[in-house]
This record gives C-alpha cells, sequence and structure tokens, in this order.
C-alpha cells in the first residue's frame, strides 16, 4: 500500500519512478521528500513516471502540483509520465491536465526536456 | 423491497481511520452493486470525507472521534461522516477549478466528492460537522427515493 520511488539519471534528466498510493501521509511525503531532495541536489529537470501508481487523492493532487511550481520556481522543469486510466482522469477532472506536461513515452519526454533546455 | 442496512462506527482520528472507511465503502458499495469505475468514485469521496473530518476538523486530535455510517437502502447508497470539529461553511471553500486556484495545494477534497456523489450534503452540528453523501446506482430515480426519506 505504501508509496516507493526510486531516481535513475538519463541524458541529465532525473527520472523518478514511483510505485504505490501518493495519498495523505506516507505517499505525499515520499514525494515531497524525493522532490525537495533532488532540487536540494541541483536536480531540476525532473520526471515522474507514474506508470505504477494506482491511486491519488486530494491530498497527493496537492503534492504534485506543489511539486510542480516548486520545480519552476527554481527555473526547472517537471514533467509526468505514463499516467494511469485512473489518475489520467482526475487530473481532467481537477483541470491540471493541461497544466502538467504528460508525456506517454519516456524517449519523447526527454527529447521534449532537451529541446526546451537548448 | 428490502429493508434498509445500517452500520456504525466510531473511528479514533487516525489516517488509519480514513483508510478503513475507504476500504469499507468499497466492499459495500459493490454489495450495493456498483461496477468497479463508480466504486473507485465512492471510495474517493468517503476518503475526501474522512480526511476532511480527521485533518481539518477533528485535527487529529485524538480525544475526538468520527462517526461513520453506512446505510444500504434498495438501490441506494448512503454514507455520513460526522466529526467533532468547530466546523466551516463549505461554501466559503474557494472553487478549485478557477485558474486563480488550479495551482494551489489544497481545496480540492469537496469538489470531488461531489463530482463522484449524486448528493452532498453538509450540516452543522452542536458536535461537529456532519457531511451526508448518496449515490444512487444508475438507472434508479432518485425522487421514488426521496420519497421514503
Amino acid at each position: 500500500m505504501s508509496m516507493k520511488a526510486s531516481t535513475r539519471q538519463v541524458d541529465g534528466i532525473t527520472i523518478v519512478d514511483l510505485s504505490g498510493r501518493i495519498t495523505l501521509g506516507e505517499g505525499s511525503v515520499v514525494l515531497r521528500d524525493t522532490v525537495k531532495d533532488l532540487l536540494g541536489k541541483g536536480q531540476k529537470k525532473i520526471l515522474l513516471n507514474l506508470g505504477d501508481v494506482s491511486y491519488i487523492d486530494s491530498s497527493g493532487i496537492g503534492e504534485l502540483v506543489s511539486a510542480f511550481t516548486s520545480v519552476r520556481n527554481q527555473g526547472g522543469e517537471l514533467k509526468l509520465l505514463h499516467l494511469t486510466k485512473k489518475v489520467h482522469d482526475l487530473l481532467q477532472i481537477t483541470k491540471l491536465y493541461t497544466v502538467f506536461d504528460v508525456k506517454d513515452d519516456e524517449a519523447g519526454a526527454i527529447t521534449a526536456f532537451s529541446k526546451a533546455n537548448h | 423491497m428490502t429493508a434498509p442496512q445500517r452500520v456504525s462506527y466510531r473511528l479514533e482520528s487516525t489516517l488509519e481511520s480514513v483508510n478503513k472507511a475507504e476500504e469499507m465503502a468499497d466492499q459495500i458499495a459493490a454489495q450495493v452493486g456498483f461496477d468497479e469505475d463508480t466504486r473507485g468514485g465512492i471510495s474517493m469521496a468517503i476518503r475526501e470525507a474522512m480526511i476532511n473530518a480527521v485533518l481539518h476538523g477533528n485535527k487529529y486530535d485524538a480525544g475526538k472521534r468520527v462517526n461513520l455510517t453506512f446505510e444500504q437502502k434498495g438501490p441506494e447508497m448512503t454514507v455520513i461522516v460526522a466529526d467533532e470539529g468547530t466546523g466551516f461553511v463549505p461554501e466559503e471553500v474557494p472553487n478549485p477549478l478557477a485558474p486563480e486556484n488550479l495551482l494551489k495545494q489544497s481545496g480540492r477534497g469537496i469538489f470531488l466528492m461531489r463530482t463522484f456523489m449524486d448528493e452532498v450534503r453538509f450540516r452543522k452540528s452542536s458536535s461537529g460537522t456532519e457531511i451526508t453523501l448518496i449515490k444512487r446506482l444508475q438507472g434508479n430515480d432518485p425522487d421514488r427515493q426521496e420519497a421514503s426519506t
């Protein structure tokens, strides 16, 4: 039930593979701490892979928004990758789908970062 | 018509209670006959109501409880979440879909409850706030249900 986050680097982009539930409590905290840690290390191009995220509640949505604005405020970029149908629908309902830059293939997402920074 | 089935719980103001209520909502929604997608919406709405009660109402106070009631009446499922907090005015919660609020971190819980349920009512009581959430199986005329409430 708990959320896990692991990070890897591809072409200067930090990919965060998330799995589990991003909900009030542990899930939201894991996401918050992960993004805070990355920004602290100067890693400001972040791709959140939500392919294995089964569920997000309002707290989790808030945490995604907070991550997005934190990264942007530091001159970085945060994109979302591989939304499940549930998460996709939730972002549509809350009108956040067009706020986030959502990608459905990793290579394309990496390229999008590169283009935006040249 | 089958007799209403009603079950109530008195829960601690903890995250465990939020998770437990969400699981129970899914199980009861399955018994009523809701499909998987609808059950997901119902359990999310109940989760949000419980978060409202535990976090915003009771503020995790160990001395305060959340009363949770499930009622199944034919094709209708009613859930009542009552906290012991100081209360709030739902109309004063900013619209989370307004452009100026889209990037706010909080304020989406009530919107999600209303999105996934047919009716959501708030009532301020002497002991706190009570949220009533109702969902009906599609194809059932709500007016016929109201006659018996």
